[in-house]
């Protein structure tokens, strides 16, 4: 395998009892890439996410997260990864700044260290009348926004995103996109899902997920120019149910 | 009217959810509310299904009034909540079922209301709701909703976390259900859908933006909109940010759209300007806004 990915994936499966929620998926993903995990509800990106991010066992095949082995060594795999999941990820009935707080010793850094970030934080996020607020009382772009820098508190190599812009206001949307694009180029790599076809072309490469299966991996422009379309809604039209 | 909803507002302690609403829609229109989250669009959703008082004003669906008939309005609006109303231990046509038995029906016979939608699900009828995907869920609550044939249905953000071919279906399906008079008042944060109704009100901090079509709403856009683009995304962001005569500069996709402080602007300034800070492949067309475009430069 090479040391320069990030993510190296063979064969990778999933079952529950008869159906098979992942089917046997091959991928790898460079260091610093943004990669777009794209698919259809149900195709099973969440499943697969949860496999390399070490939470899931898989029924068989083999993944490298941060070159560790997921099934054998899942508790570096999730020392060296930020995870936002699908569902919002932070405390509800919390500040923002006890959320960072609770994070960062979970995280296991030190006293002074979760001070300093919790202020960088505050400062980058232009949060300094929200701080103490709780966090269910926040506009959920904000909570995005929030989630994403805590998973970012332990200063992880790969960050995992499910559908971490899900009913976020277009400018929000952008803010966001704008935080990965920064952490991509301090040589991040970014794992993300959506179903918002404009934020696939921000991807340096995408993944197609069709009912466990990946059916397509490319750019979004060499898809584009690979399925004769000019955008990456209709790449995705076409995959994943056959519409012309 | 279907929906008439006059002077509105709603306060929870301090924060004013909704301000002075008022909005009217007709029988069988598709009418969007289009507003970011925390704008106060599930407010809304829930005094006009009865399930929260305002504080002034007043509405009525279907020509029963939200405080004095409730009972009626209950009976005859369906209404998809955004977060989930689904029983997550019955399994996926058990709770099909249960939303059909308490209105008196049952899933045969209004199974053709549902039909495009459930299919997708009915593969996996035996599966609890709580083992489904994200979107999965979105369509069996979208069922339940239907399961009763309502005249009026809500629908609060119903394909958030749905993907694109599902969406795509999903608004043809409303546009059937719409042939069959149902009224329909939908949010969403997609602004590709509040193309697709007939009428929509942008919403954010509680007050309503705007009321028209969608057409009236995207010609109503104040400033001429280029897309630019160069082999350099991220640094043509960069760029466009710190140009002296950008107005605003939001990403599409793959291009960036971009419009100027001058009124007198030529793209051929940019041009140069993008080629001074060493761009290349720079493409610089005029471009018609779209209802993102208005909602943004609305809520700036
Ligand atoms: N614990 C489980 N038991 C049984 N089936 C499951 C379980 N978890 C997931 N599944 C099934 O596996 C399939 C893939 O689900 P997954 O959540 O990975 O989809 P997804 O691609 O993330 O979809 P979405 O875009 O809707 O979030 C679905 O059919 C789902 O119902
Ligand atoms: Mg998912």
């Amino acid at each position: 395998m090479k040391a320069a990915n990030a993510i190296q994936v063979k064969n990778l499966t999933k079952t529950f009892g008869e159906f098979t929620a992942v089917n046997n998926i091959s991928f790898h993903v460079g260091k610093g890439e943004v990669f777009g995990f794209l698919g259809a509800n149900g195709a099973g990106k969440t499943t697969a996410m949860k496999m390399l991010i070490g939470i899931l066992k898989p029924t068989s095949g083999k993944a490298q997260v941060a070159n560790y082995d997921i099934t054998s060594h899942a508790n570096d795999v999730k020392k060296n990864i930020g995870y936002m999941s699908q569902r919002f990820s932070l405390y509800n009935d919390l500040t923002i700044k006890e959320n960072i707080t609770f994070f960062g010793g979970i995280y296991g850094l030190k006293k002074a260290t979760i001070k300093t970030k919790t202020q960088a934080l505050i400062n980058d996020l232009g949060l300094h009348d929200e701080a103490n607020k709780l966090v269910g009382s926040l506009p959920l772009g904000w909570k995005q926004k929030v989630a994403f820098s805590v998973s970012l508190l332990h200063d992880p190599q790969i960050i995992f995103l499910d559908e971490p812009t899900g009913g976020v206001d277009p400018i929000t949307r952008r803010q966001f996109w704008e935080m990965i694009y920064r952490e991509a180029h301090k040589g991040k790599t970014i794992f993300v899902t959506t179903h918002y076809m404009d934020e696939a072309e921000y991807c340096d490469r995408v993944s197609i997920m069709v009912e466990g299966k990946i059916e397509a991996l490319d750019s979004p422009k060499n898809l584009k120019t690979q399925y004769k379309v000019d955008s990456m809604n209709q790449v995705f039209l076409k995959l994943a149910r056959n519409i012309e | 009217m279907s929906i008439i909803v006059k002077n509105i507002s709603k306060s929870y302690g301090q924060v004013k959810a909704l301000d002075d609403i008022s909005l009217e829609v007709r029988p069988g229109e598709l009418f969007g509310l289009i507003g970011p989250d925390g704008a106060g669009k599930t407010t809304l959703f829930r005094i006009l299904t009865t399930l929260l008082l305002p504080n002034e004003g007043t509405a009525s669906v279907n020509g029963f009034d939200i405080v004095k008939d409730y009972k009626s309005i209950r009976n005859n609006v369906g209404y998809m909540p955004g977060r989930f109303s689904l029983y997550q231990d019955l399994t996926v046509e058990e709770n099909l079922r249960f939303f059909a038995t308490i209105f008196g029906t049952t899933i045969k016979e209004n199974y053709d209301l549902i039909r495009d939608i459930y299919v997708q699900i009915e593969p996996f009828k035996n599966r609890r709701a709580g083992r489904l995907s994200g979107g999965m869920k979105q369509k069996l609550a979208l069922s339940c909703a239907l399961i009763h044939k309502p005249k009026v249905l809500f629908l609060d953000e119903p394909t958030t976390g749905v993907d694109p071919v599902s969406r795509k279906e999903f608004w043809e399906m409303l546009k059937r259900l719409q042939k069959q008079n149902i009224t329909i008042f939908v949010s969403t944060p997609y602004m590709d859908e509040a193309e697709l109704c007939d009428k929509i009100a942008l919403i954010t901090d509680g007050k309503i933006l705007q009321i028209n079509t969608p057409e009236a709403i995207k010609a109503s856009f104040p400033k001429k909109i280029y897309k630019v683009r160069s082999s350099e995304t991220f640094k043509l962001i960069q760029d466009l940010g710190t140009y002296n005569k950008t107005h605003s500069a939001y990403p599409f996709g793959e291009y960036i759209h971009f419009t100027s402080t001058q009124s007198d602007f030529q793209p051929s300034e940019l041009i140069d300007y993008l080629k001074a800070n060493k761009h290349n492949q720079i493409e610089v067309l005029e471009t018609n806004a779209t209802i993102e475009d208005t909602f943004m430069e609305l809520s700036k």
